[in-house]
């Protein structure tokens, strides 16, 4: 098992609620002060998106991060550099598109991931199906990939891609690409479905914008993503302290439920 | 040329990148058009639209003037006669039967010069379809003749804002659409491009050209010619010629934008659901394509072609802005034919050629994938500047 999974099957056993904020890096200037602040702020996990220039994944408020940080020169080899002046124990685990690490070489990609310091993959666009050749390159790594199942995954389908995935299965909330949204969605019943399937840890992403929404799902999952209303705050301006108490303030809302 | 393997590869290209979201959409639409294209039922219905409704069959004319200047005997497949003016809706017709077989009311594209906008317009505006076309900004501008055809057809356009505001931001934003409605919704790709099973759905039903091209050719007694040549953005029209001599003894030819050049300047990648041969930079970020053409400005290729470059069955050249507008007068002027901007990509080539990678005497297939007047306003600005 992955170093990834042991961590968060542990968390999980602690009887905690995962917070996994998601940064682009790159995004501004200060982006890793961001990442700091989110680990102080109660992340238990974070995600580093890598920009690529067509996120086709991604809603609008992604895309403008990623597009000012490839404005900015951010390069996977940039990212590596500064994260090695991060100083947290907190688990980072990449975000990017396939396209980025076959043309860097998958083996090659894997084994930079783990020099700067990271555990994890998520690449939305690398179906299962097509994954032999990254999943080969990550075990000696020690790379987690983590895969997506969505609303319109059959339970059958779940059971195959929660198989593959390491660390813990992405369960996307709704038909959408990522972007704030106000309804409840339908993690609770993709969750349900991945529970049919599987005892991998499953956290619930995609729309997750109020610490409400947060809580909510908390209870029905083991962890939630937040990405674009944190990407949102930091677009408009938000300053490290500012990030650690939006962290902060998902992280509260998910434990008073757990507490009460 | 074969169907690709059971994962949708040819050769090391092709295959299926898309959001788990998209997956079962795709395994779907696998189905149904396996199932529809062995179903004579379904195949009559293509086949009749294509003759009642796109005009088809579209003939070979000889083109007498044109090949005594070049020293060739040059013949063009006439898809600039189809309705819709390119051969867009062979497809479209093909797709849109297959979108209401499997029970789903509205339809989604992308476009770039809007000839496949205007096609699948037309499509859905005959099977009772709703429709919407992604366009990029910059080519809303540059053909906004085509987005007020397509709204005539009662579809809505939506301007897409996002990256070089071209073809490659138009299909992304499609994709990002198709996630949000794919219940009910077919994504109608106008190329031999995307994710399994598109590139080799397409390429079935752009069949048809290469098909009549060689029963015609026979027809006229010329029999199998020296080289077949088409414009190659995403690839459907030379797909659809190639298909009916890949098993002949002819060359193959598709001629790229120089600015949008994937098989001659490109590296092997993953973009839009597909591994082919594609624009980038040292870091794997995409390049925006440079063409005055806005349907072949596109950094990708289908992945077929991408396979039939790499195993030599066909051969992939580039040819710069200045000579396509040469051969577009040149077709005009001596043959009474304006061509599509794109198609004049490939008489460039054939005209730069001869007696260099193309013998003297040797007789050509030109595949006039689409008519000129769509550009004709651009060409005027380009030929004798701003008026």
């Amino acid at each position: 098992m992955k170093s990834l999974e042991v961590t968060l099957r542990a968390l999980r056993e602690d009887g905690r609620k995962a917070l996994v904020p998601y940064f682009v890096a790159g995004a501004t200037p200060d982006w890793i002060r961001h990442v700091e602040a989110a680990a102080l702020g109660g992340a238990d996990a974070i995600e580093i998106g890598i920009p690529f220039s067509d996120p086709m994944m991604d809603g609008v408020v992604i895309q403008e991060a990623g597009l000012r940080a490839l404005q900015a020169g951010t390069t996977f080899e940039s990212i590596g550099r500064e994260l090695a002046a991060i100083d947290t124990d907190v688990p980072l685990i990449a975000m990017t598109y396939y396209n980025i690490f076959l043309h860097y070489g998958l083996a090659r990609s894997a084994g930079r991931l783990r020099e700067f310091g990271l555990s994890g993959a998520i690449v939305p666009d690398l179906s299962l199906e097509e994954s032999d050749e990254w999943t080969t390159s990550c075990a000696e790594h020690d790379i987690a990939t983590i895969f997506l199942v969505a609303p319109s995954t059959p339970v059958d389908r779940i059971r195959d891609v929660a198989k593959r995935s390491e660390g813990f299965l992405y369960a996307s909330a709704r038909m959408a690409v990522t972007g704030a949204s106000t309804d409840e969605g339908e993690g609770a019943r993709v969750v349900a479905n991945v529970r049919e399937a599987s005892d991998l840890p499953v956290y619930v992403g995609i729309g997750i914008t109020t610490p409400e929404q947060a809580a909510a799902t908390a209870q029905v999952s083991d962890g939630v993503i937040v990405g674009s209303a944190l990407v949102r705050a930091i677009l408009d301006g938000a300053s490290a302290h500012d990030v650690e108490n939006f962290v902060r303030s998902f992280r509260d809302a998910i434990d008073a439920v757990f507490e009460a | 040329m074969g169907a690709p393997d059971e994962r949708g590869h040819f050769g090391d290209f092709g295959g299926r990148f898309v959001p788990e979201a998209l997956m079962p959409a795709c395994l779907e639409l696998e189905g149904a058009f396996r199932d529809a294209w062995a179903d004579p039922s379904f195949i009559d219905e293509y086949r009749t639209t294509l003759s009642q409704f796109v005009g088809r069959p579209t003939p070979v004319t000889p083109l007498p003037r044109l090949s005594e200047k070049l020293g060739l005997s040059l013949y063009a497949k006439r898809e600039d006669l189809a309705h819709t003016g390119s051969h867009k809706i062979n497809n479209v017709v093909g797709q849109t039967l297959l979108t209401r077989r499997m029970g789903k009311t509205r339809i989604i594209a992308e476009t770039g010069a809007g000839q496949h906008g205007v096609a699948t317009a037309t499509g859905a505006a005959r099977l009772g379809l709703a429709c919407t076309v992604f366009m990029g900004e910059v080519d809303t501008v540059r053909q906004e003749l085509n987005v007020f055809r397509m709204e005539l057809l009662g579809a809505r356009v939506v301007p897409v804002t996002s990256g070089s505001r071209t073809l490659k931001d138009a299909v992304n934003e499609a994709m990002r659409e198709w996630v949000t409605c794919v219940s009910d919704t077919h994504y109608c790709i106008g190329s031999v491009m995307g994710p399994h099973p598109f590139p080799w759905m397409v390429r079935e039903f752009q069949s048809i050209i290469g098909i009549e091209a060689a029963a015609q050719l026979d027809e006229l007694g010329v029999g199998t010619p020296d080289l077949v040549v088409a414009c190659v953005g995403g690839g459907s029209n030379a797909a659809g010629i190639f298909a009916g001599f890949a098993n002949s003894d002819a060359r193959l030819v598709g001629v790229e934008a120089a600015g949008g050049a994937a098989v001659a300047s490109g590296s092997p990648g993953v973009l839009h659901g597909m591994r082919s041969m594609l624009l980038q930079d040292e870091f794997g970020q995409i390049e925006e394509a440079h063409s005055m053409s806005a349907g072949l400005d596109y950094p990708g290729i289908g992945p077929e072609h991408a396979y039939l470059a790499d195993s030599g069955r066909a051969e992939y050249f580039a040819v710069g802005d200045e000579e396509v507008l040469d051969a577009l007068s040149l077709l005009s002027e001596y043959e009474g034919i304006i061509p599509a901007l794109e198609t004049a990509h490939a008489l460039a080539w054939i005209t730069r050629e001869v007696g260099a990678r193309i013998p003297r005497g040797a007789t050509v297939l030109l595949n006039l994938s689409g008519r000129g007047d769509k550009d004709v306003a651009q060409v005027r600005q380009l030929l004798k500047g701003p008026s």
